[in-house]
């Protein structure tokens, strides 16, 4: 550590450059704490009203409780809808992770007459309106019969899902050198032992994200689910129909525990990974 | 599983290989033979068709036309699994999720081989990085990945290895280091290599037979002495090694020898040095061959006089004279600095004379730019 010494003869810095070189240093942090804070008061409005002793309304500050914490599905349906929600979401983004990992392959990997073709034609339905995606749905749907509902529901979720699933992998893909695949065709493994021991574990964390990403983007859909899902009550749904009288508080203790849990996978997922690189 | 690879040992023979891009050909009616437990090098700049070739021997490429046996065995068509033929990738293309272990025991595991650590441990003892066994290769240096790389591919014991550029990317005191490193491994475990660079300095450190590749063709092949020495053509005298080439005419015959008339002055070379078709030449002397002197000092063998120095550069080891000749031409002369002698200077008259083994003669309807100008520094090919 170096002593700082004290000299009359060096000259000192006005203050006002002073000034000017902080906020040049910490303009960033500032600008940082401010977007953060933006970003986060709905959230933690969400957490700390997950402890009011509310009632009916949650609206208004009463008085601490763990009660809502204790028993999250103490409202009527509650627990219902985020089931519906949950299996919805899982049975979306097994498909959609399937179908749209193998789409990213053939349009990453495969030269086909069409691919530029497909290539545009994936992006559609992310580009479509939600509203008119969920309404088309429906007819169609009511087209072929089928009455909307739980599976309805589930088809409309890949179809969206799908999109999304296949720009995450195939950006995967994109960056894997395909010298890797050919140093293991040249050490003895055929096309599929390749796939399995060099493609698949290295597209793998692509895939993973795009799974979140599916999944997350179906649990808290409701404009196409409201079109599709019939008399069927999700998670969205039930907190867009509560609004109207009052959303209890189970709805701020499942959703600041979806917050939390989604962070911790987060975290989880970073440490494995450091880990990894180390 | 894989189906098992062939057992094939042997030459590698090229024959009438060929592989067109559309309307590219990279590589034209190449035919050669590469001898069992050689280190051969396939040598040229960027774009000659020299990665093409080497893919082509991996089965990364199909060939547009042509053969590859190796042995007795053709394995143009067959997949490149079923070759035993191993590559040393450019970038090394070390898998990033497998540890170091597990990367060289890769080949070893796909062809059904259980007990896999003694073969590793021992070809890890041999590129001498044995700590590095549980590391990832990212948490490698460039020149320790390389001999990853290198591990990997020969613990499988393959008829032929190919090393593609495989020491592009590290720096020079690291490049001549493996060079040497590598020339002894490959004497050690015997194996057939074939060696791609662009690199002329490293391709003669280590190959035993080198050859010339240009615009998808052999140019030249033969040892790295015979190449430096005898080059048959302007590309391969300016490529490997710099070379003053002077127009003239075969005037004589004289024995062994022909008498060469370059610009009024009589010179000799030995006949089986002659590449030329008529009595149009282009006489061959490498610069560290020529010998200066002051215009009183009685010299030997072939002569050319009425020099002057233009230019002096002092590099340590040698000092490079450039003389301007009667006829305008600069030649190119390097002066080995342990004679004691002081060296000359700029406008000194001097003559210049070398031994007639010297020299070498192309055709002389040669273009005596070709070669010099291909820098073969920039890396990355096809």
């Amino acid at each position: 550590m170096s002593q700082k010494i004290k000299d009359a003869t060096i000259p000192t810095i006005p203050l006002g450059a002073r000034i000017q070189r902080w906020i040049g240093r910490n303009l960033i942090r500032i600008y940082a704490i401010f977007a953060f804070t933006y970003l986060f008061i709905p959230v933690a409005y969400t957490f700390v009203f997950s402890f009011n002793d509310a009632g009916k309304s949650n609206l208004i500050w009463q008085a601490f409780t763990f009660k809502n914490w204790q028993n999250p599905c103490g409202a009527p349906e509650v627990c219902n809808a985020l089931g519906n929600s949950i299996k919805i979401g899982f049975l979306a983004t097994f498909f959609a992770t399937i179908l749209g990992t193998m789409i990213a392959f053939a349009i990453g990997r495969h030269n086909f007459k069409g691919r530029s073709a497909s290539n545009l034609l994936i992006f559609l339905p992310m580009a479509t309106p939600e509203i008119v995606l969920g309404a088309s749905l429906l007819s169609l749907f009511l087209v072929f019969k089928i009455n909307p509902g739980f599976w309805p529901t589930v088809i409309a979720h890949i179809v969206f899902c799908i999109s999304f699933v296949v720009v995450t992998v195939k950006a995967r893909i994109a960056s894997l050198d395909p010298r890797l695949e050919q140093a293991a065709m040249d050490l003895y493994a055929n096309e599929f032992e390749t796939f399995r021991r060099v493609t698949l574990p290295l597209v793998a964390p692509g895939i993973a994200g795009a799974a979140l990403l599916a999944f997350s983007l179906s649990f808290d859909d409701f404009i196409i689910t409201n079109f599709n899902s019939g008399t069927l009550t999700t998670f969205p749904k039930f907190i867009y129909v509560s609004a109207a009288r009052g959303i209890p508080a189970q709805a701020n203790v499942i959703g600041s525990a979806m917050f939390f849990l989604a962070l911790a996978l987060v975290i989880v997922g970073q440490l494995v990974n450091r880990r990894k690189v180390r | 599983m894989a189906k098992a690879s062939i057992d094939a040992r042997g030459d590698l023979r090229l024959t009438r290989l060929t592989k067109t891009y559309g309307d590219f050909t990279a590589v034209d009616d190449l035919s050669l033979t590469i001898q069992k437990g050689s280190f051969f090098a396939l040598l040229g700049p960027s774009g000659c068709g020299k990665t093409t070739t080497l893919r082509m021997i991996a089965g990364l490429e199909e060939p547009t036309a042509g053969s590859i046996h190796l042995g007795e065995t053709d394995i143009t068509t067959t997949k490149p699994y079923q070759r035993p033929i191993n590559t040393v990738f450019q970038n090394y293309a070390l898998f990033p999720h497998l540890t170091i272990f597990e990367n060289i025991a890769f080949g070893l595991r796909r062809r059904g081989q259980k007990d896999v650590k003694e073969a590793v441990e021992k070809v890890l003892n041999l590129v001498e990085l044995p700590h590095l066994a549980q590391r990832k290769p990212t948490q490698l240096s460039g020149g320790q990945q390389q001999r990853i790389a290198l591990a990997r591919a020969i613990v499988n014991r393959p008829a032929l290895l190919l090393l593609d550029e495989p020491l592009g990317a590290l720096d020079l005191k690291l490049r001549r280091q493996m060079q040497i490193e590598l020339k002894w491994i490959q004497k050690e475990v015997g194996l057939t290599f074939v060696h791609v660079t662009h690199d002329q300095e490293e391709a003669m450190t280590m190959a035993d037979t080198i050859a010339v590749m240009n615009e998808g063709q052999i140019e030249q092949m033969g040892s790295p002495a015979d190449l430096y020495d005898n080059p048959e053509t302007a590309y391969v005298a300016n490529f490997l090694g710099q070379s003053n080439l002077i127009k003239g005419t075969i005037s004589g015959n004289d024995g062994d020898s022909l008498v060469v008339d370059l610009y009024g002055q009589k010179i000799s070379l030995p006949k089986s040095r002659s590449h030329a078709v008529d009595n149009s030449t282009y006489a061959g002397i490498r610069p560290e061959k020529f010998r200066i002197s002051l215009l009183e000092t009685p010299v030997r063998g072939n002569v050319l006089s009425g020099g002057r120095i233009e230019d002096v550069s002092y590099i340590g080891v040698s000092t490079q004279y450039q003389v301007e000749m009667p006829w305008g031409q600069e030649l190119m002369v390097f002066e080995q600095n342990d004679d004691g002698v002081a060296p000359f200077n700029k406008g000194d008259a001097v003559n210049i004379s070398w031994e007639p083994t010297f020299t070498f003669a192309l055709r002389g309807d040669e273009d005596v730019t070709a070669g010099s100008e291909v820098q073969p520094e920039d890396l990355d090919e096809e």
